[in-house]
């Protein structure tokens, strides 16, 4: 049976623990961060000197974090396009903008050990010369963000933020910016403009890269809250040790949410690739209502690509010194950030959505068209257009007045809105679902399209004949 | 504007780089200016595939503006030069560089361009990408042509015929959005056929500095709005309308007015101030419909003020001069030009020295003062112009609402502080020493010589175009024409010396100034000069110090810089 490893919520959910300093400091709270302001410089053997932020820099990318926003992208790389000399202030931004559907992780840090994030944060800002941070929460957490700034009050006054930090020299303004309720102001550069006080139109890349052209132009450094979290335990652990945690280049710990037709719908945290799809579902989140079976997962939040329960999938091993390929099915998935990817999806913010062979396919897919044609920001024509069209076309099918080529049709707008054709990557976001979904269950959006269109036949015959050409869309959503 | 103008005429040494676009090599400079701050940024595709005649269609792009990148009709294809091991680019048997394809494609108004670099403006993706943008666009439009005033000026129209697809697909329901949205005293919007662009809100908030547009609400149901409350009000806005893509910003002043395919098109200039905006004249069957901006980098860049766009009407007016008269016992009566011109020459010429006072506009062109100094040269006449200051702008209103001060400074017809010399004009009426006055184009009572005082002449002479004090008191009214009723040019307050062509005729018997100010030179004289405009400008630098070097021809369509 596969086993939690709480590393970020080791104390959050135990008895007696809250989320004040005082609670935070009595289980060893900011240690990791007192380690790193003690680091002294260190004469390398060429004479040049390591300061204590360029080792931080090291340890961490020794540790091989990876992003746990979406991308899965290695921290330290991120952090080593900034430049740190172009006279400019650097940013940082812890982003809490926790949108995606099916993800609950960060809520979990910001609600209940919320120090946590505030001691992980700092120490990337030290690691960065950063003086100024935000951090950007979702509009929708009002407590999160009460929680938030009485912990960015207690920190102040025990001095780990401010001037001076625990004398060590080092100042730090830390400022929490709450969204107004868009999905959108979870894209990085979207959340820039937010937080410029401008609508989250993200930014067109090139030129505005957040590492150049950030807020308000300067260098900028966007993590989420859970990679932040991690850097306090690469801090106390050692990138190495902390690197033995999980799997090669998939290391650490990870908070997976688990959602749909399970018995135990719940966040669980386990070593990077150390679980499979299987043991999430039945291990963790207790399988799937009696008498049902798998028919979907869609691995990594709402935009990641579908998986259809008996997929079989190519997954290059490392083998001796050279690579082999084995032949995988869906459920012994080894959850991680490389094998979901090679499988054709994402582990994204990850979040696993189990769908059962209850649900409705066309309606699952409809629903989460529609959450997409309401979240879009509209900068962008394929996505603008795209992801409102693909809902009402999905809500026409789900709604009994599909056709027998809808499914096409549906491919046909989905197939036009991602790969680059967009400004963000919510383009891509908007269409992965719609694309895998049509494309692995093919066979449903056919018969349901030919079935309604006899069942209109029967009617207008019915009718005398009357209407025959039905417009399909006749009561379609607004 | 000046400083960008400036540098974007310093032909710096802007190196250059090469790159393939469609399978040909071109060199595009590595650098361009940066169409707000002048600024030297890389070189985009889309700029690179313009400059050698390679077709990129676009809507958001705006050569005078911040690249957007939203509406993604721009998507291309590109590569770049394979590197070997050695970081050495790898070559083809031919010698052509290997590329290496980007599985993306990009946008070409975003993407700067990199030495090697192959970009794709043909394959069948990149035509696959525009049909698909286009389709996106036109899903939700309500393709209301027939009763747009963008037709045959529109963008989705054009780009439909020539990237679209014939047949819809499209079987949902449109999206309805506010249509006659009142977005301000000039501009009318129908957020339905908005493609959400962002050129509007763009222009008025970095070229005009008046952030007052802006997008709300979300997605597909995204519309175009001003601030709620606050109109659309700023001396640019109609700019705005020109720049739209598509029919969904309106003018006021034009909307259902004339289809524009109608209209005939004729290079001018706007003479509400002494900047000189290069403009369009739109006429049809000798009315005029419109004043719409035409690209002069060296002054107006795309742009020009409502207020010298709207300012056209005065020259449709009912009441415009149409007659040539000549007072006979006290009361005006109509003449032809032949007696009128015959009578006046004989009164200059038999005048005696310094018993002539002009009062010449500086809204004259430069060769009609040139010859009306010409016409006084021996008569020791005191010549000037009216002053007209008012208030300049930050972008392109000037001052000096004289569109030609500089050029009745070149001619010695103004005083060196224009108007100085009008009040000795008067005193010397008054002193009995002035007995012929001249006026082209002023009402003198209203600029120090009052109308009692025109009373003491022997002879009025007077040329204008629309009645006043002074015409009402001319012993000869002779009627003049407005620029867009001929010929010629203007020196503006930058010293530019600009060209405008005739869009429709005068009214009557209204002729251009300078067509009978050469007949009057030529009948006092016998040496009329050049009777042709071309040769009027022509002889006219060669005579004029401050026009040396200079020729009709080489004016061109954009001007040539006066040496003042
Ligand atoms: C449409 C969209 C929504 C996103 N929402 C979030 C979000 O809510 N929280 C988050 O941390 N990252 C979100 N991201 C990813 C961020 O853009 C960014 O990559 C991330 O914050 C980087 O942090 P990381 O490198 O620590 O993962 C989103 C991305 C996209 C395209
Ligand atoms: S892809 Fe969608 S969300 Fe992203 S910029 Fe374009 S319209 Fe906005
Ligand atoms: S009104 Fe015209 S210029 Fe403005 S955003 Fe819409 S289409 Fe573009
Ligand atoms: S700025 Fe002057 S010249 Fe230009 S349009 Fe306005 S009034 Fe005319
Ligand atoms: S012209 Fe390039 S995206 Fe609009």
């Amino acid at each position: 049976m596969a086993q939690e490893y709480r590393l970020i919520l080791q104390h959050a959910d135990e008895p007696g623990y809250t989320n004040d300093i005082e609670c935070y400091l009595r289980h060893g709270g900011y240690e990791g961060l007192k380690k790193a302001l003690a680091l002294e410089p260190k004469t390398l053997e060429d004479g040049s000197v390591k300061s204590g932020p360029e080792q931080i820099r090291d340890e961490v990318r020794t540790s091989g974090v990876r992003g746990r926003g979406g991308a899965g992208f290695p921290a330290a790389r991120k952090w080593g396009f900034i430049n740190h000399n172009s006279g400019k202030p650097i940013y940082l931004i812890c982003n809490a903008d926790e949108s995606e559907p099916g993800t609950f992780k960060d809520r979990q840090i910001i609600y209940k050990d919320p120090h946590q994030m505030l001691e992980g944060t700092i120490i990337a800002c030290y690691a960065n010369n950063v003086h100024l941070a935000y951090i950007y929460i979702r509009g929708e957490f009002h407590e999160g963000a009460e929680i938030l700034n009485r912990a960015i009050r207690e920190a102040k006054e025990k001095n780990f933020i401010g001037k001076n930090i625990q004398g060590s020299g080092y100042d730090l303004e830390l400022y929490l910016h709450r969204g107004a309720g868009a999905y959108i102001c979870g894209e990085e550069t979207g959340l820039l403009e937010s937080l410029e006080g401008k609508r989250p139109y993200p930014r067109i890349k090139p030129p505005y890269f957040p590492a150049a052209y950030g807020l308000y132009m300067c260098p900028t450094i966007v993590n989420n809250v859970e990679t932040l979290c991690c850097l306090k335990h690469v801090m106390l652990m050692g990138g190495a040790e902390y690197a033995k945690l999980g799997t090669p280049n998939n290391t650490g710990t990870r908070i997976v949410c688990v959602s749909g037709t399970v018995k135990r719908p719940g966040y669980y945290e386990v070593e990077v690739g150390k679980v499979t799809i299987r043991e999430l579902i039945h291990d963790f989140a207790g399988g799937l209502p009696e008498g049902r079976s798998l028919q979907a997962v869609i691995p990594g939040g709402s935009s990641a690509k579908v998986f259809r329960a008996g997929e079989k999938f190519q997954i290059k091993k490392k083998a001796g010194d050279g690579q082999e390929t084995v032949e995988m099915d869906l459920e012994d998935l080894p959850y991680d950030f490389d094998t979901v990817v090679e499988a054709g999806s994402m582990s994204g913010s990850g979040a696993v959505m189990v769908l059962d062979d209850s649900v409705d396919m066309i309606e699952a897919i409809a629903n989460i068209a529609e959450f997409y044609a309401h979240e879009s920001c509209g900068q962008c024509t394929p996505c603008r257009e795209g992801s409102l069209w693909l809902k009402k076309a999905l809500q026409r099918l789900a709604h009994g007045r599909g056709r027998k080529e809808d499914a096409d049709y549906i491919l046909r707008i989905a197939d036009n809105i991602p790969n680059g054709r967009t400004i963000c990557a919510f383009g891509e976001a908007t269409a992965w679902p719609v694309q895998s979904t049509v494309r692995k269950f093919r066979e449903v959006f056919e018969a349901r399209g030919a079935e309604d269109e006899a069942r209109r036949a029967r009617e207008t015959e019915g009718a005398g004949g009357v209407g025959k050409e039905m417009d399909v869309a006749a009561s379609s959503q607004p | 504007m000046t400083n960008v103008t400036a540098e974007r005429q310093e032909k710096s040494a802007v190196e250059t780089v090469s790159v393939w676009i469609d399978g040909q090599a071109y060199d595009v400079p590595k650098t361009m200016p940066h169409p707000v701050s002048g600024e030297q940024v890389g070189t985009t595709m889309i700029q690179a595939c313009h400059m050698h005649g390679i077709d990129v269609p676009y809507y958001c792009y705006h050569p005078k503006l911040p690249v957007a990148g939203n509406c993604r009709m721009c998507l291309v294809e590109f590569g770049t030069p394979a590197l070997g091991p050695d970081r050495q680019p790898l070559y083809n048997e031919d010698g052509s560089p290997q590329i290496r394809k980007s599985p993306r494609p990009v946008i070409a108004c975003a993407t700067p361009i990199s030495p090697g670099m192959a970009i794709y403006t043909q394959t069948p993706e990149a035509k696959q990408m525009r049909e698909s943008v286009l389709e996106f666009l036109l899903i939700n439009h309500p393709l209301d042509c027939p009763i747009c005033d963008q037709a045959g000026e529109c963008k989705l129209q054009e780009y439909a015929v020539d990237y679209g697809k014939a047949d819809s697909r499209f079987v949902e329901q449109k999206v309805h959005k506010p249509k006659q949205v009142d977005l301000g005293p000039r501009i009318m919007l129908d957020d339905e056929r908005c493609i959400l662009c962002s050129r509007c809100i763009r222009f008025t908030r970095d070229i005009a500095g008046d952030d007052a547009l802006g997008f709300a609400d979300r997605g597909s149901y995204s519309i175009l709005t001003n601030y709620p409350g606050k109109p659309f009000d700023n001396n640019y806005t109609l700019n705005t309308a020109d720049i739209c893509p598509v029919g969904a910003l309106t003018s006021k002043d034009f909307r259902f007015q004339m289809r524009v395919w109608f209209l005939k098109e004729t290079k001018s200039v706007c003479t509400s101030c002494g900047t000189g905006c290069n403009i369009m004249i739109g006429s049809r069957n000798d009315r005029i419909y419109r004043y719409t901006p035409r690209e002069n980098d060296a002054v107006n860049s795309c742009w020009m003020c409502d207020y010298g766009r709207l300012n056209y009407k005065w020259i449709n007016r009912e009441d415009r001069l149409r007659e040539v008269q000549q007072r006979r016992d006290g009361a005006p009566a109509k003449t032809n030009w032949s007696v009128a011109l015959k009578e006046v020459a004989e009164r200059i010429e038999s005048s005696p020295s310094g018993s002539i006072g002009v009062v010449a506009s500086a809204r004259l062109t430069n060769e009609e003062l040139y010859l009306v100094r010409r016409l006084v040269q021996d008569k020791d006449a005191i010549t000037d112009s009216v002053p007209r200051m008012g208030e300049a702008d930050h972008l392109l209103v000037d001052a000096d609402k004289n569109p030609n001060t500089n050029g009745a400074h070149a001619t010695g017809i103004a005083a060196k502080k224009v108007g100085a010399d009008i009040a000795t004009i008067a005193d010397r009426i008054r002193q009995g020493k002035i007995k012929t006055l001249l006026v082209f184009g002023e009402d003198v009572t209203k600029h120090g010589i009052e109308a009692d005082l025109l009373k003491e002449l022997d002879t009025l002479v007077v040329s204008d175009i629309l009645p006043n004090a002074t015409t009402e008191r001319a012993d000869y009214l002779l009627p003049g024409c407005a620029h867009a009723e001929k010929r010629g040019t203007f020196t503006n307050a930058k010293g530019r010396v600009q060209k405008f062509m005739k869009a429709i005729e005068g009214p009557g018997d209204a002729r251009p100034e300078w067509e009978f100010l050469h007949e009057l030179v030529q009948r006092k004289t016998h040496d009329g000069g050049s009777a042709n405009l071309p040769a009027l400008f022509n002889e006219m630098a060669e005579q004029v110090p401050a026009f040396h070097g200079l020729s009709w021809g080489e004016l061109k369509d954009t001007g040539a810089q006066a040496s003042l």
